[in-house]
């Protein structure tokens, strides 16, 4: 032991070195994305400190394999083994201890960090996240829906969140947090946005063909702009729904055919995609799995996009069409409204 | 002899060119015939060329070996397909259900399902691994010695010697890695620029979702041909316990890999490996075909598992008590508990969407009262347990190759050999981390992240033992390439055990899940844990199976090569993660700013490919006219080099005995193994 203490003392210094070198290096690198809330700020403050451990362990292991590598290494024309070292009870007993303390100790930072993170204000802004094959929806208390998500600058907002078909993710990776949304259930994603800008909101849960292009706009604005555009929507939406004056109108069909993700199943044009084209699909026979046929009426129409799964079309399968149960009476008449004028 | 054996392969390359060109021209007059129109496009499909492909390997290998071993598995496995398809088409019409179905290749799903598993058996039967059984069962004796075809044939058809059947585990899954590989190269091209430029997304998605199981077979394949090869050699057995189902260990695999691979012609699918349910209850027809592929090839692993449970147990030689056993040993102990334990629950979880997509079952519907959510549980049950059989054998490598090289024993043996017992069941308690983010009951995430925090400690032990065997020991001067894979597999593993923790964190993982941070990080783990150990134990044990040795050249190219490129594909994956890249996505966002790192991994992927090239050139010059090595290479200590190379069958001709600690370098006199050779 005696003998060996020079090689103990370099190699403690290198591996000081060598650890502030990794974790200054690291930073300068950057390795996060801009902090946009603040549960970022508190995730990034224990991702700091698992970067330092991360430091200090890779240099603690690599600093002697490095240095037995170099300096223990065989000499030219010795033939003759090691010494012969079997073990060290005491120093097994340490490496299996302190790394046993540091992970209980992490394990209690993590847990406090995921308590802060989650906390609840009761005054958040509560808005419904509609998720579904490839397409995110958002509506506001104000009665009304967007694809785009505004949120208020510096106020907690709880996204209640709900899948129509397969398992989606939300995403934001400034926000830091995913949450994923499993049809059948309601999943809450509460942040609080803490620096203006455009972001987006990627799904982040492999949802099928288009998964990669699963994604819309979160504009963090201030509280004074987010008002006036809430208040904005929400005449236009009265307003559109006054000048048809409770009939249904294509022309919002059109919109909610845009909004609600027909467009990835059903084409306006006559070609063919994951579900029957809406070209000239009003007034047709339509023949079914079964082998029968039926006319495409209004009640077809409606009952198709209510009840999926009530018939399906030759050729297609009776599984692909997610449930549509948050469009009101009114809007499904409106569609169907819309799929009348695709001639 | 050598002159008809060269003209074979000649013939055999003919046949093959001549069985991809014949299988795509029947595959599209098949398209052509059931759509009624020709197109061009047909030329190019997938289900056309890997027709051709099959058609072109049965030629090929039929060429090679005649109408033997794995030509009649494979074509049996063609003709059992058909018959069960047509049995339940049949059944179908006579009922008056729908039997046909242009959308899934003529058959319905269910008469395909039938099919597939109809045609394992086929296999298993036209290949003659239940041959012994089947005349057991009529009473009729079977040989109980191994009786193999002479020369290289014998790789191709049934064996009970366990060093022959660890061969062909290890060929089939380098060929398998290969495959895996090169689906890898495929859509890492694809994402070296923004925008999709050859492949379709469709495509993408299979690829990207077969690559991960086919490189897991791999894998198993794998640690299964290492550990069949090496552990009756170490605890001195003549064979494992049961060398009839080790047979049938292996040949289960095959119809598994065909019947994986099959799903790319038959629809695909566009999960990721984990096929998580609603999505696979509504992907195409290829997502059974890879539920039935996994399904088949989990046998193999907790048959083979079994086996070497039983082998380590009963057939240790005289003297060799549990903790003078060889490291290895220990580790394929660990492994196999995991394997038999554990492989059962992946197989339900894919059985019950099967049932729910054949049958209806609404298990995972959350309509009808299902869960979503219970796959999950279901799945990681085994899928995260399985991380920790991919790595063990192979950190086992790693302790067991140390002290040769290093001319010292292994540091804190008993506390190695204990904590790969305490991965193992660690291992067990931390599934549901992968589901920090699903929705799952929000207080399970903590107990969830503590154990899986827990891993560190037993890991932490496996690393600082080997440091300390560094340790002033004397490293061989001129690094062989066995011992450069090994310190390759020590530093990589590292990154992908450091990396670890911030996924174990409940609110880091949030940000991290499904990102290309967990891609780089796992890919840290499994080329850290398996790949590099799995090319060391095979540059390091290819003199034992075969008297030759690797060219060390060649061999360190391959390392220098693999390496460097591999550290750059695995730190920029996990760069390109924390800003913002997902995983499983085909196309990206370029406005995100990830071209050229995206193009960096790209290149980098394609010089790990020109390494792997290097190895199998180097295997190919070996056994061709390598240097002949039928000595202790090593200087080992180990029992099977203790004999000349090539083993013989049924290992020693001696029975020998444990009369010392395996790994006593330095410490002068001292025996490990005594062979019996002179006394009678």
């Amino acid at each position: 032991m005696q003998k060996n203490v020079h090689h103990y003392v370099i190699m403690s210094v290198l591996v000081i070195v060598v650890t502030i070198l990794t974790y200054w290096g690291l930073n300068v690198l950057g390795l996060m994305p801009v902090q946009a809330s603040s549960q970022a700020v508190q995730i990034d403050w224990l991702f700091d400190i698992e970067v330092k451990l991360i430091a200090f362990f890779f240099a603690l292991i690599m600093v002697p394999l490095c240095y037995s590598l170099v300096v223990f290494r065989q000499k030219e024309g010795d033939e003759t083994d090691a010494e012969h070292i079997e073990g060290n009870t005491p120093l097994e007993l340490t490496w299996t201890a302190i790394p046993l303390v540091i992970v209980i100790a992490l394990g209690i930072i993590g847990a406090d960090n995921l308590r802060q993170i989650k906390t609840v204000d009761p005054q958040a802004i509560e808005i419904k996240v509609i998720a579904q094959q490839w397409k995110w929806l958002f509506q506001y208390p104000e009665g009304f829906s967007s694809t785009k998500l505004y949120l208020p600058v510096n106020q907690q907002v709880d996204l209640k969140m709900q899948s129509q078909d397969v398992i989606h993710s939300f995403w934001v990776p400034e926000f830091r947090i995913s949450q994923d949304v499993v049809p059948g259930s309601i999943e809450d994603y509460r942040i609080t946005p803490n620096l203006l800008g455009n972001y987006k909101v990627r799904c982040n849960e492999m949802c099928g063909k288009n998964h990669a292009y699963m994604e819309s706009d979160v504009l963090v604005v201030s509280q004074a702009d987010y008002k006036t555009w809430v208040g904005t929507q929400a005449l236009s939406a009265k307003a559109t729904e006054m000048a048809s004056a409770g009939k249904p109108d294509a022309g919002r069909g059109q919109t909610l055919y845009q909004e609600s993700g027909c467009p990835a199943c059903h084409s306006l044009d006559g070609s063919k995609g994951i579900g029957p084209t809406w070209k000239g699909l009003f007034q047709s026979q339509v023949k079914l799995t079964t082998g029968s046929s039926v006319l495409a009426d209004d009640a077809y129409l409606t009952e198709s996009i209510k009840l999926p799964q009530a018939k399906t079309v030759a050729g297609f399968s009776v599984n692909a069409m997610p449930n549509f149960s948050y469009l009101t009476d009114g809007q499904v008449a409106d569609l169907v409204e819309f799929i009348k004028t695709i001639k | 002899m050598k002159k008809s054996s060269s003209r074979g392969f000649g013939t055999a390359l003919l046949l093959f060119i001549l069985g991809l060109i014949a299988g795509t021209v029947v595959a599209v007059l098949l398209h052509t015939l059931t759509t009624g129109k020709f197109e061009n496009g047909y030329l190019l499909d997938l289900p056309s060329w890997l027709l051709g492909a099959l058609v072109a390997v049965v030629a090929f290998l039929y060429a090679l070996i005649g109408y033997y071993g794995v030509v009649k598995g494979l074509l049996w496995q063609v003709a059992g397909t058909l018959l069960g398809a047509l049995f339940v088409t049949a059944l179908r019409a006579a009922l008056g259900m729908p039997y046909s179905d242009m959308n899934t290749f003529w058959f319905t799903e269910s008469a395909w399902v039938t099919g597939v598993m109809v045609g394992t058996l086929f296999f298993l039967a036209g290949v003659g691994a239940i041959t012994d059984w089947y005349k057991m069962a009529l009473g009729q004796t079977v040989s109980e010695h191994h009786t193999d075809v002479p020369g290289f044939r014998k790789y191709f058809g049934v064996s009970l010697d366990h060093k022959v059947i660890g061969i062909q585990y290890t060929f089939t899954s380098l060929l398998l890695l290969s495959v895996g590989g090169l689906f890898a190269l495929v859509f890492r091209t694809e994402l070296a620029q923004a925008g999709m430029q050859f492949l379709s997304i469709e495509l993408y998605n299979t690829l990207m979702s077969l690559h991960g199981m086919v490189m897991i077979v791999s894998i198993l394949l794998g640690i299964a041909g290492v550990m069949n090869y090496l552990v009756p050699m170490m605890i001195g057995a003549q064979d494992m316990a049961f060398p009839r189902l080790n047979a049938f260990s292996f040949w289960i695999a095959i119809p598994a890999a065909v019947i994986l691979l099959s799903s790319l012609a038959l629809g695909g699918f566009d999960t990721g490996w984990t096929g998580y349910p609603p999505l696979s209850v509504r992907a195409p027809l290829g997502m059974s075909m890879f539920f039935v592929g996994v399904w088949v090839a989990g046998w193999s692993s907790i048959l083979g598992a079994l086996n070497l449970i039983v082998s380590v147990l009963r057939l240790r030689a005289k003297g060799m008590i549990a903790f003078r056993m060889p490291i290895f040993v220990w580790a394929a102990t660990a492994t196999s508990i995991i394997s038999l334990t554990a492989t059962q629950m992946i197989g339900l979880a894919f059985q019950l969407v099967l049932f729910q997509r054949l049958l209806g079952m609404p298990f995972f519907d959350s309509t009808k009262g299902g869960n979503p959510i219970l796959f999950q549980h279901l799945f990681w049950f085994y899928s995260h347990p399985v991380v920790y059989v991919f790595v063990l054998p192979g950190l086992g490598v790693i302790s067991e190759l140390l002290p040769v090289f290093v001319r010292k024993p292994l540091f804190g043996y008993k506390w190695v050999a204990m904590s790969s017992l305490g991965i193992a069941l660690v291992g067990f308690l931390v599934w549901a981390h992968h589901m920090f983010a699903s929705g799952m009951n929000e207080y399970l995430r903590v107990p969830f992240m503590f154990s899986t925090l827990l891993v560190a400690v037993p890991t932490g032990v496996k690393f600082f033992s080997w440091v300390a065997t560094l340790w002033q020991g004397k490293l061989v001067r001129d690094l062989p390439t066995p011992m450069l894979f090994v310190l390759g597999g020590i530093v990589v593993f590292l990154l992908g055990g450091l990396t670890g923790p911030p996924n174990a964190t409940v609110s880091t993982d949030l940000h991290l899940t499904d990102t290309y941070y967990i891609v780089g990080h796992f890919h840290d783990t499994m080329f850290g844990g398996y790949i590099f150990p799995f090319f060391a134990s095979i540059y390091y044990w290819f003199p034992k199976a075969t008297g030759k040795r690797l060219n060390e050249k060649l061999g360190k190219w391959h390392f220098w090569l693999m390496t460097p490129s591999f550290l750059i594909l695995t730190l920029f994956m996990m760069r390109v993660g924390l800003l913002g890249m997902r995983r499983r996505i085909g196309d990206y966002d370029p406005a995100m700013g990830f071209g050229l790192w995206q193009m960096a991994m790209t290149i980098a992927a394609f010089l790990i490919a020109a390494a792997i090239l290097i190895f199998f050139y180097n295997i190919y010059l070996t056994v061709k006219s390598g240097e002949n090595a039928t000595g202790n290479v090593w200087k080992s200590r180990s029992p099977e080099w203790q004999v000349p190379s090539p083993m013989p069958v049924y290992n020693y001709e001696h029975e020998f005995e444990v009369v010392g600690e395996p790994y006593d370098y330095g410490l002068p006199g001292s025996v490990y193994v005594k062979i019996n050779s002179e006394e009678v």
